[in-house]
């Protein structure tokens, strides 16, 4: 059998890995508002200890995938006005909404009603991209376009470097957590 | 099967001045039967990472949410806009509604959060969560109102910066993409200021 598969075997497996996806979101306790939240108040640093592991697990194994061939990579444009303003309002909705897009689906399924109102609340904000599209690309979009960079060709350092680094950083960050860390007393929301 | 408990979690007991009432840690103010069956962030993290492995290799598809959804907002604009509205909007164009690998995934994620919930029995319906209701008070107005908002505001950041915390967070950090790590840096930190103005210490009263 030749990798990546196509057509419809390749669609249907969508199924079973969104839904390990959704497992492992509920699994983690994101699907969860106050997670969450008390990542944002620097109370429960479960969202960044589950996302720095995926970055550092997932990047070593697509690394070696695509050094042996196996893998393309999808490298999303850097418009660098359409993502900073994008990501600071994707932060602000996030810790209002209590939930980013995947994690609202996921928490749907726990009985929470305000991820439900939420979901319809990103369909709306979904049309209204879509009706400001043509001006967000003509006005935003095109300002500070570097194209599909990765790291590693924007600096001229190394992947290796840079998985170093991640995993320097994230040992010493986990560690301090696992053992200095202390949330303030009057977090009593896990 | 399903248990339904229905703790009472408005905040009566919970919005106090919690300096004096002695109970210990595990008076959670987090049921709990909420978070029964969890696993180790760490444990789940690196299965999010294998399973992003199997993303690229067997299907060439990144993990991602927000493209889908936003392509099912199309479909739910068409009593708005009509069919032919939606057909014409230069997005919609691009970004369709079709039952393609990410709706599938969509789907997927809903069910496997589900089986994952049912199978430890923390299924519950729940209005207004606890962090919330410590800060606003257990009135669900409020809360409904800022997660109807909260949702238009992080779908359409989402759009604007071609991601979300899965497309761009996870899948795009991995690849060690620019877009995605100055997305990641600039939400967490759009996210911590929102928290420190939104949980801001109240007056003692």
């Amino acid at each position: 059998m030749d990798f990546p598969l196509t057509g419809e075997t390749a669609r249907w497996l969508a199924l079973p890995i969104g839904m390990i996806f959704g497992v492992l979101l509920h699994r983690g306790g994101v699907a969860d508002y106050n997670v969450i939240v008390n990542q944002f108040r620097l109370r429960d640093f479960t969202v960044l200890k589950i996302m720095f592991t995926a970055i550092i697990v997932g990047g070593l194994g697509v690394l070696a995938l695509h050094a042996a061939g196996h893998a393309t990579y999808h490298i999303k444009p850097t418009n660098l006005l359409g993502v900073v303003l994008g990501a600071a309002l994707f932060g602000v909705g996030m810790v209002l909404y209590g939930y980013c897009p995947g994690t609202g689906i996921a928490a749907v399924a726990t009985g929470s009603l305000h991820a439900v109102v939420g979901v319809v609340g990103m369909l709306v904000g979904g049309i209204l991209y879509a009706l400001s599209f043509s001006w967000v690309e003509a006005h935003i979009q095109k300002i500070g376009a570097f194209g599909n960079v990765r790291l590693p060709d924007a600096t001229g350092v190394p992947d290796a470097v840079w998985f170093v680094l991640l995993i320097a950083i994230a040992a010493g960050v986990f560690w301090w957590l696992e053992t200095r860390f202390k949330p303030s007393p009057e977090s009593d929301a896990t | 099967m399903v248990n339904l408990t229905t703790t009472d979690e408005r905040p009566s007991a919970t919005t106090c001045g919690c300096g004096g009432n002695g109970n210990s840690q595990t008076r959670a103010t987090q049921p709990l039967e909420k978070t029964r069956g969890r696993w180790n962030a760490y444990v789940v993290g690196a299965g999010l990472g294998v399973l992003s492995w199997i993303a690229f290799a067997v299907v060439d598809d990144p993990l991602g949410i927000s493209t889908s959804l936003s392509a099912a907002a199309g479909a739910c604009a068409v009593p708005v806009l009509g069919s032919d509205g939606v057909a014409q909007n230069p997005y919609w164009a691009k970004n369709a509604f079709v039952w393609n690998y990410g709706m599938l995934f969509l789907v997927g994620t809903f069910l496997g959060s589900l089986a994952s919930v049912l199978t430890s029995r923390t299924f519950k319906v729940e209005a207004v969560p606890t962090a919330w209701a410590q800060r606003f008070g257990g009135g669900a107005g409020r809360r409904l109102l800022a997660a109807f908002l909260g949702g238009i505001v992080i779908m359409y950041g989402a759009r604007m910066a071609g991601g979300c915390t899965s497309g761009h967070g996870i899948s795009g950090s991995l690849q060690l993409a620019l877009s995605s790590w100055v997305f990641f840096l600039t939400l967490f930190a759009a996210g911590v200021a929102t928290a420190a103005l939104l949980f801001r210490k109240q007056p003692k009263q």
